[in-house]
């Protein structure tokens, strides 16, 4: 007989990996209506996005809800990825993506907390989520919402500013165990490998001497991610919690993976073809 | 009471709040200089409203937001030397409905964390307040390092940004009071603290996005901010008894500037004659802010003079009082400078 548990469990994993096709195959849509965008950055953090909006994030039909979990995507170029799951979740209307980037859209490069609803804060600047999330844990602590998380996804060359580390000490010194930073390690800047711009490793040795609790998983592996997720400590806890995800820029279109001249930019139809197509038959 | 606090407070002997009260008695205190105020006040105010929070930066004693910590420990947050950080925490803590008051000295929160006051704080448009204090080149001394004489120009510039420039303890506490529910964020520049009362016989006189006249008079005016505004008024004085009469005008909100009433434009119009003096660079202040308004009414017929630091210098190094007197930022330099303007 097989057990209900591991039934609900491959279907979510389904779930994540449903999600993560909509998510590169809606960026690649998008970047054609905009002429431009972070395609790769998306694709290295498609899974987690998906795992995030697959049942991981605490959030109810009103995106307004006080006591939700916040998502603050730190690294705020992947905001492309993000709305097809706003979308979906119904926080607005599908056709909003077609306008993704036009003049007056509520749907920019990087995500509008006043424009878009869902969109926790507004982003972009590298550095500064993870200061906003360890901001957003204390007041929900001081507002009693004891099991809000506060989700903060990152970029691995993000971890050059030094932002980063001010708000990763003054997690763990104020005990917020309901932070969460995931770190999209996806090995890439925009100038080319992380290790030869300005390395960032040991990424999970730095949080922990910084007093965090590390996980490191495969970023792109839903079990592990899910896994990851239903193993971390109750959001009372005083450890702010990390997750080093390991992951490959550009994942899902094989001419993408790991290349610096996939970044940023346009698609020609070719390519936006063949991407999707790829993506069709992972996914 | 009023003598103890303020003795003790300036020998850095501890005080403690009323007892058996849950607050500071203010009421009781007889004027305290504006470095001292802010605490008490915001620990004031917290007592009827649960949502606000003070932050510093390993500066407590400096802006004795101690005195808030001392009533409202539970609301009160250090995070050590890391403006940067705090601005963008407050932010968060706004997001979920705080109302965080964040305090250090004005060239590391204001000048340092610019970007993140502009990124985080004013394009979303959240209520976090920033006691930026100790602006201008009121650490002396201490070196350019340690002076803001660009803040204003910097955050007058930035959209969703209210900018406020209280001149003493009275207008600090109205100043807190009467911004409490604006939606935005807010820049409070104030100074070291040791500054002479000008409102605390006429708090009703401080009213929130009007510029204050303060003494009216048809052949000069005088517009100040902070520490400029009471040798203003004894640069007034003086001319008075030669009978060359001034209006004198405390330009204490700097965005939104000279509120409806066009106030500063109508009388500097009127007596033709303008001088600004400033603790800034003369650029990208209160006088470039006079310069548009009079330029937007018709009136650049006006004759400006500007006092603040020089367009291409920074301070010297010296005590704050000797430096205003170089400058010319005194009731000395103010008065010279209007002899010379009324000469024109």
């Amino acid at each position: 007989m097989t057990n209900p548990l591991d039934v609900d469990r491959s279907e979510r994993v389904q779930e994540v990996r449903d999600r993560a096709a909509i998510v590169r195959r809606e960026t690649v849509r998008l970047v054609g209506i905009a002429g431009s965008g972070h395609y790769s950055s998306v694709f290295s953090c498609a899974e987690l996005m998906g795992a995030l909006y697959s049942g991981v994030m605490r959030i109810a039909e009103d995106p307004e809800w006080p006591e939700r979990d916040r998502l603050i995507l730190s690294k705020g170029h992947v905001a492309i990825g993000l709305y097809p799951l706003l979308a979906e979740r119904g926080y607005f209307p599908e056709d909003w993506l077609d306008s993704y980037t036009r003049l007056g859209s509520p749907l920019g490069d990087h995500p509008d907390m006043r424009l878009i609803p869902g969109v926790d804060f507004s982003s972009g600047s590298l550095g500064h989520g993870l200061s906003v999330g360890v901001g957003m844990a204390q007041a929900a602590r001081m507002r009693g919402y004891d099991e809000t998380r506060v989700w903060v996804l990152l970029g691995d060359q993000e971890l050059n500013e030094g932002q980063v580390w001010e708000a990763a000490g003054s997690a763990s010194h104020f005990g917020l165990g309901n932070v969460v930073a995931i770190v999209d390690a996806n090995q890439m800047g925009l100038d080319g490998m992380v290790e030869e711009t300005m390395p960032v490793e040991p990424i999970g040795g730095r949080f922990e001497a910084f007093g965090w609790e590390v996980t490191e998983i495969d970023g792109h592996d839903p079990e592990a991610i899910l896994d990851a997720a239903a193993a971390l400590p109750p959001a009372t806890g005083d450890k702010p919690q990390c997750i080093v995800a390991r992951t490959v820029k550009g994942k899902g279109v094989s001419y993408m993976e790991l290349s610096r001249t996939w970044h940023i930019g346009y698609l020609t139809p070719e390519d936006s073809a063949a991407a999707t197509k790829e993506i069709d038959q992972r996914g | 009471m009023a003598e103890v606090e303020r003795t003790g407070a300036d020998a850095g002997i501890e005080v403690a709040p009323t007892p058996g009260k849950g607050s500071w008695d203010l009421a009781g205190m007889a004027q305290l200089s504006q470095s001292f105020v802010a605490g008490k006040v915001l620990a004031a105010m917290a007592d009827e409203d649960p949502d606000i929070v003070v932050i510093t930066a390993d500066m407590k004693f400096s802006n004795m937001t101690v005195d808030f910590e001392r009533v409202h420990p539970e609301r009160f947050v250090n995070v050590g030397i890391s403006e940067q950080h705090m601005v963008s925490m407050a932010a968060g803590m706004a997001s979920v409905g705080m109302k965080p008051y964040i305090g250090a000295f004005a060239p590391f929160v204001g000048l340092l964390a610019g970007e993140q006051i502009r990124t985080d704080l004013a394009y979303p448009g959240l209520p976090v307040r920033i006691l930026a204090h100790h602006a201008g080149i009121a650490i002396g001394f201490y070196g350019t390092s340690h002076h803001a004489t660009e803040d204003l120009g910097l955050m007058r510039s930035i959209a969703n940004m209210t900018v406020v420039c209280p001149c003493d303890a009275t207008a600090t506490e109205a100043a807190l009071r009467q911004t409490a529910d604006l939606p935005g964020p807010v820049y409070f520049r104030l100074g070291r603290g040791r500054d002479e009362d000008v409102y605390s016989g006429r708090p009703e006189d401080w009213r929130f996005g009007e510029a204050a006249v303060l003494r009216e008079g048809g052949d000069l005016t005088i517009v100040g901010n902070g520490i400029t505004v009471a040798p203003a008024l004894v640069a007034a004085e003086r001319l008075a008894a030669e009978g060359v009469e001034s209006t004198v005008i405390d330009a204490h909100t700097v965005r939104p500037f000279d509120g409806p009433g066009a106030t500063i434009a109508e009388h500097a119009g009127r007596s033709g004659r303008l001088l600004v003096a400033e603790e800034h660079n003369v650029v990208g202040g209160v006088a470039s802010a006079c310069a548009e308004a009079l330029v937007e009414h018709g009136l650049a017929g006006v004759k400006l003079a500007r006092i603040g630091m020089p367009a291409d210098e920074y301070s010297l190094i010296g005590p704050p009082t000797h430096l205003y007197g170089h400058y010319g930022m005194d009731a000395d330099g103010i008065e010279a400078k209007a002899r010379e303007l009324l000469a024109n």
